[in-house]
C-alpha cells in the first residue's frame, strides 16, 4: 500500500492515505486534545479543541479529527496560539457548566475536566447566563443532565451512526439547543435499546449510567478485562471492581468483536453476580427438602451415587449435561469426567436449545 | 461461522434468515446495520415477525414459520433458470450438482409460494439480489435450526451459498450465530455424545487410543452416547438413573416441560451445579454452588471461532467454587486424579489433543487477545475464513432437500402457530437477566404477541391476561396486540418461568441433529372467563 509522509511537530510521520491528522499523530505517539471525537464515529469537527496549525492552509487552523493527512504536510499541534484558542474554548464551555466535579458521576472520567486540568482553567473569564435544567430520570438505566452537555453531538451520532436507531437529535436552537428525544418523550417511549452507547461516548457527566451512580470513581475501581457472558458475540468488556464487587462495566475501545460497542445485557446485565439468590453452600436433599451440607458430604454423595449406578447398571446409566455458559477448560474436564472416569459418551449440552 | 464478524461489513448482500439479530446478537446486528448504512449492502430479511432489521432491509420476506426450505428452493430455482449461478465455482469446488438440480427444478417460485406464502415476484427479487451481488453472506440462528427439519434448512443455506460461489471469500459464507457465550466452545471441547474435543469421532479407534493414552485409561466407550433430548426420554424409561447437570436450566429451555419434569422426577439421582437455585436445580438431590464467569479464569470461544480470555475479577460468594475444582473433586472421589486443573494447564492439555486448538496457549492469548481456530501450531495466526481453497471434505457436496412440513401444523382445534425466541433485555432462561434490577424494571413480564386481526376475532385487548394452550400444556400470559406478528402467528419469549413458553412447544426432533422444533407449534388462545378452566403450568 502507498504511504504518505508528513511532518508533525518536527517529527516525520509515515501513515496510510485516508488517515486524519489526528490518527497520524496518534500513530506517532503525539496526542492532540479532543472533545467531540470518538474513534467509533465519523469525523465531525465541531468542538475545535483539536485545531492544529498546517503550513500554507489559509488562516492555518484546521481540525485534526476531520482533516486528512496529506503528503509533505507540515503540522504543529501545540503552539502558543493553539493553546490560547483551546483555552478560550474551554473557558466558554465552562462558563455554562455546573462545575460540580465533586459530586459529578463522571469526575475522573470526564474529557472536559481533563482539558480544564491540562489547560489550567480554574475559573473562566466569561460570566453569562447558565442553564438550570432538571436532570431527566425517566428510566432505570440512563440519566440525562443537560446542564453538563457540551453539544458535541456524540450521543446523537453514536445512536444514529453506530446503533442505527437515532433516538436523539438536537432540539431547539442556539442557547436552548439540547440533544433531545422526539417530543421530549421519555427514553422508554422511544426506540431506545438501552445499550448505553450514549453513556459510553458522552465526554462529560451529561449522560450517565444510573446503576453505577455513586458506586466508585474511575481511580477507585480496578478494571478486569474479560469476555462477556451473554450471547455468542464474545465482546470484550472491562469489569469495574471496587471492594470485591462489580460496580460497572465498560467496553474497551476498538478491542475484540465489539470494538468498544456494547448492548444492554453486556453493559448492564452484571447485577446477578452479587445477587442475594446466589448459591453459597452445597445443598443435599434430606426428607424431601434441600438443606445446606458440607462440600465433603455433597461431593462424597455425588461420587458414591455415580459409582453405584456404574456398578449396578453400567456407565451408560449415567448422563452428563455440560454447559454453554462455562469455560472451555471446564467443559473439557466435564466430558473427561464422563468419558475417562465414568466411561460413558452420554455427554451433551444445550447447543440445540 | 465460516467467516468473521468483521467480514460481514464487507458483504454486498446479506441474507438474514431465522435470526432476530439486533435483539439476540446486538453487536452482530451493529455490523449488519453498518454494512447497510455505510457500505450500501443490500439486506434481505426473511422472517415472519417484523423485527428491527426489517427497517434496514432492501427487502423483507415474510415466510410462514417452518417453510424455509420451500422459500430457499424457490430462490435457487430462479437462480438456476435465470443463469445466475456461479458455474465456475460449481465446476471447480463442488459435487452432486446434477442431482441437486433435478430437485430444485421441481420448485418454481409459484410452487414455493403455495408453501411459504411469499409471492413469486418477491422470491425472484430476493434470488436476483443475492445471486448478482459480488459477495453475499448468509446469517442465521435458531429460527433456522430449531425445526424438525433443521438440518434440511441448514443444508439448503449451504446449497444456496455454493450455488452462488459465496464460500471461502470475504463478505460471504454461511454464518450461524451461536446463542450463548460458549456454546461454540462446549461443542469444540467434545461436550457432544459422538465426538471428543475437536470433533474427533468416538467411533474412530485411533482417536480413542490417543485419548486413552493421554487420560491414562484402558478403554474409552466406543459408541456415541445420548443427546440431551434422548437423555430425557431414556430417563423416563428408567435407562438413565443419574443425571449430572452443570450450568444448564432445561426446565425452562427444553420443550414440553411436563414431560421433562416427569423425567427429572423419575431419575434416581440428579446433580445440578449452578450459580442459582434454578427451576431445574429445584428437582436436584444434590446442588453444587458454582462460581460465575466473573469469579474464574478460563476461555470462551465465540460465534466466529475466536478463543478469548475470561478473567477472575471477584471472589465467588460463600463456599461457591469454580466448576473445574468441583469436577476434579468428584473425579478424585471416584479414584481418578485430574492433575493440575489450573486453566492454563488444562488449555495445554486441550491443545495437545485437539488439532484445531493446537496453537492456542494462554501465553499467546495474553499477547494477541484472541485466536481463531483452526490454529494448528504455535506459530499459526488463526483462521478468519474457513473453506478458502477447499472444503474440509474436499469438494463441497450439494445435497438436494425436499420440503417437509413442520411436525405440528395448525388445525381447527389449535388454529394458531406459536413461535418462540428471545427479547432484547433478557437472556435464555432468565436466571441472570431477570435478577438484574434495571433490566427487570424495563421488561418485567412475559407477553404473547398477537396480530390485531386475531386479537379482534378473539376479543383480546393489549395488556389482558389470556390462556395459551397447546396439545401439551397451557400457560397464563399477558397479551400484546401488535402487527409485528402476522395473522395466524403468535410469539412468546421463553425467558419467563412463571409463564414458560416451552411448556407449550413440541418435542418433535430433527432426525439427524436431534434438535427440538421450538419454532413451530400449534396453539389456541383462550380469553375471558373460559381461560380460568385451564390448568396453567409454571416452571
Amino acid at each position: 500500500m502507498k504511504h504518505i509522509s508528513l511532518t508533525i511537530d518536527g517529527i516525520e510521520v509515515i501513515t496510510t492515505p485516508g488517515r486524519t491528522i489526528l490518527e497520524a499523530a496518534a500513530e506517532a505517539g503525539i496526542r492532540i486534545p479532543t472533545l467531540c471525537y470518538d474513534p467509533r464515529l465519523e469525523p465531525y469537527g465541531s468542538c475545535r479543541v483539536c485545531l492544529v496549525e498546517v503550513e500554507g492552509q489559509g488562516r492555518g487552523f484546521l481540525p485534526a479529527c476531520a482533516t486528512p493527512a496529506d503528503e509533505d504536510m507540515v503540522v504543529r499541534t501545540d503552539t502558543e496560539k493553539l493553546r490560547g484558542i483551546r483555552r478560550t474554548i474551554i473557558e466558554l464551555l465552562l462558563s455554562d457548566h455546573p462545575n460540580d466535579c465533586m459530586t459529578c458521576e463522571s469526575a475522573g472520567n470526564c474529557e472536559l475536566q481533563d482539558l480544564a486540568y491540562e489547560y489550567g482553567v480554574r475559573k473562566p473569564r466569561f460570566q453569562g447566563e447558565q442553564h438550570h435544567h432538571e436532570a431527566i430520570v425517566d428510566n432505570p438505566i440512563i440519566e440525562r443532565d443537560y446542564n453538563k452537555c457540551v453539544l458535541c453531538g456524540r450521543c446523537v451520532r453514536i445512536c444514529r451512526e453506530v446503533q442505527g436507531v437515532g433516538v436523539y437529535d438536537f432540539a431547539n436552537r442556539g442557547f436552548e439547543a439540547v440533544p433531545g428525544t422526539p417530543y421530549n418523550r421519555p427514553l422508554t417511549e422511544t426506540p431506545c435499546e438501552f445499550c448505553g452507547q450514549c453513556v459510553s461516548t458522552c465526554p462529560t457527566g451529561a449522560i450517565v449510567s444510573i446503576p453505577s451512580k455513586g458506586k466508585g470513581r474511575s481511580w477507585q475501581v480496578r478494571k478486569v478485562r474479560t469476555t462477556c457472558a451473554y450471547c455468542g458475540c464474545g465482546c470484550q468488556i472491562d469489569l469495574h471492581v471496587r471492594d470485591g464487587r462489580i460496580v460497572d462495566v465498560s467496553s474497551p475501545l476498538m478491542v475484540g468483536p465489539g470494538e468498544g460497542n456494547h448492548c444492554a445485557k453486556g453493559r448492564y446485565g452484571y447485577g446477578f453476580v452479587h445477587h442475594s439468590d446466589r448459591l453459597t453452600t452445597p445443598l443435599v436433599r434430606k426428607e424431601g427438602e434441600l438443606v445446606p451440607a458440607t462440600w465433603e458430604e455433597a461431593l462424597g454423595l455425588v461420587a458414591d451415587r455415580i459409582s453405584k449406578a456404574v456398578k449396578e447398571q453400567g456407565p451408560d446409566s449415567v448422563a452428563f449435561l455440560a454447559s454453554a455458559r462455562c469455560t472451555n477448560e471446564e467443559n473439557y474436564l466435564f466430558q473427561k469426567l464422563a468419558r475417562a472416569v465414568v466411561g460413558t459418551n452420554n455427554v451433551d449440552h444445550c447447543a440445540r436449545l | 461461522m465460516t467467516n468473521s464478524l468483521e467480514d460481514l461489513e464487507q458483504a454486498a448482500c446479506i441474507l438474514v434468515i431465522g435470526s432476530n439479530t439486533t435483539e439476540a446478537h446486538p453487536i452482530v446486528g451493529l455490523r449488519i446495520k453498518k454494512a447497510v448504512m455505510k457500505n450500501d449492502c443490500k439486506l434481505i430479511v426473511a422472517e415472519p415477525r417484523r423485527i428491527r432489521l426489517c427497517y434496514y432491509a432492501d427487502q423483507w420476506i415474510r415466510q410462514m414459520p417452518g417453510t424455509d426450505v420451500a422459500l430457499l428452493n424457490g430462490m435457487m430455482n430462479v437462480i438456476l433458470s435465470e443463469g445466475l449461478a456461479d458455474e465456475e465455482f460449481i465446476r471447480e469446488r463442488t459435487e452432486g450438482f446434477e442431482e441437486f438440480k433435478k430437485i430444485i427444478e421441481q420448485y418454481p417460485p409459484e410452487r414455493a409460494t403455495e408453501i411459504c406464502g411469499v409471492r413469486p415476484e418477491e422470491i425472484r427479487r430476493a434470488a436476483r439480489t443475492f445471486a448478482s451481488a459480488p459477495s453475499a453472506a448468509i446469517v442465521y440462528a435458531m429460527g433456522i435450526t430449531q425445526h424438525s427439519h433443521g438440518v434440511d434448512n441448514v443444508i439448503s443455506l449451504a446449497n444456496l451459498a455454493m450455488l452462488t460461489g459465496n464460500v471461502g471469500k470475504v463478505g460471504a459464507g454461511v454464518n450461524p450465530l451461536r446463542g450463548q457465550n460458549n456454546v461454540q466452545g462446549a461443542c469444540d471441547m467434545g461436550c457432544l455424545p459422538n465426538v471428543f474435543p475437536g470433533y474427533q469421532a468416538v467411533t474412530d479407534s485411533q482417536a480413542r487410543e490417543k485419548f486413552e493414552r493421554a487420560w491414562g485409561v484402558e478403554r474409552l466407550p466406543e459408541t456415541p452416547g445420548l443427546t440431551l433430548m434422548e437423555m430425557t426420554d431414556a430417563a423416563s424409561r428408567g435407562e438413565v438413573e443419574v443425571l449430572y447437570i452443570m450450568g444448564e436450566n432445561p426446565v425452562i429451555s427444553d420443550p414440553d416441560v411436563a414431560h421433562l419434569k416427569e423425567a427429572l422426577e423419575g431419575l434416581n439421582f440428579l446433580v445440578v451445579q449452578d450459580i442459582f437455585l434454578t427451576e431445574t436445580a429445584a428437582y436436584a438431590d444434590v446442588v453444587l454452588p458454582a462460581a460465575s464467569f466473573a469469579e474464574k479464569e478460563g476461555t470462551f470461544t465465540n460465534t466466529d471461532r475466536r478463543v478469548q480470555r475470561v478473567r477472575k475479577a471477584v471472589e465467588p460468594p460463600g463456599e461457591a467454587r469454580e466448576d473445574s475444582w468441583i469436577i476434579a473433586q468428584v473425579a478424585a472421589r471416584m479414584g481418578y486424579n485430574m492433575g493440575d486443573i489450573s486453566a492454563p494447564s488444562v488449555m495445554e492439555e486441550i491443545a495437545g489433543l485437539t488439532p484445531s486448538y493446537a496453537g492456542i496457549s494462554y501465553r499467546r492469548l495474553e499477547e494477541l487477545g484472541e485466536l481463531r481456530w483452526p490454529c494448528p501450531s504455535p506459530d499459526h495466526p488463526g483462521t478468519p475464513i474457513l473453506h478458502v481453497e477447499k472444503f474440509t471434505r474436499g469438494k463441497g457436496k450439494f445435497s438436494p432437500v425436499e420440503y417437509r412440513p413442520p411436525a405440528e401444523v395448525p388445525d381447527d382445534e389449535y388454529p394458531l402457530i406459536l413461535t418462540t425466541g428471545r427479547v432484547l433485555l433478557h437472556y435464555h432462561t432468565g436466571s441472570m437477566t431477570r435478577r438484574v434490577q434495571a433490566l427487570h424494571e424495563l421488561d418485567p413480564e412475559n407477553q404473547v404477541w398477537v396480530n390485531p386481526a386475531d386479537a379482534g376475532r378473539l376479543g383480546i385487548q393489549s395488556g389482558e391476561e389470556v390462556g395459551v394452550e397447546s396439545r401439551r400444556a397451557a400457560i397464563k400470559v399477558r397479551a400484546k396486540v401488535t402487527e409485528r406478528v402476522p395473522k395466524g402467528i403468535v410469539f412468546i419469549p421463553f425467558h419467563f418461568g412463571e409463564s414458560p413458553a416451552n411448556a407449550l412447544t413440541n418435542t418433535a426432533l430433527d432426525p439427524v441433529a436431534k434438535i427440538p422444533e421450538l419454532k413451530v407449534a400449534a396453539v389456541r388462545i383462550i380469553a375471558g372467563p373460559d381461560k380460568d378452566k385451564l390448568s396453567f403450568v409454571r416452571a
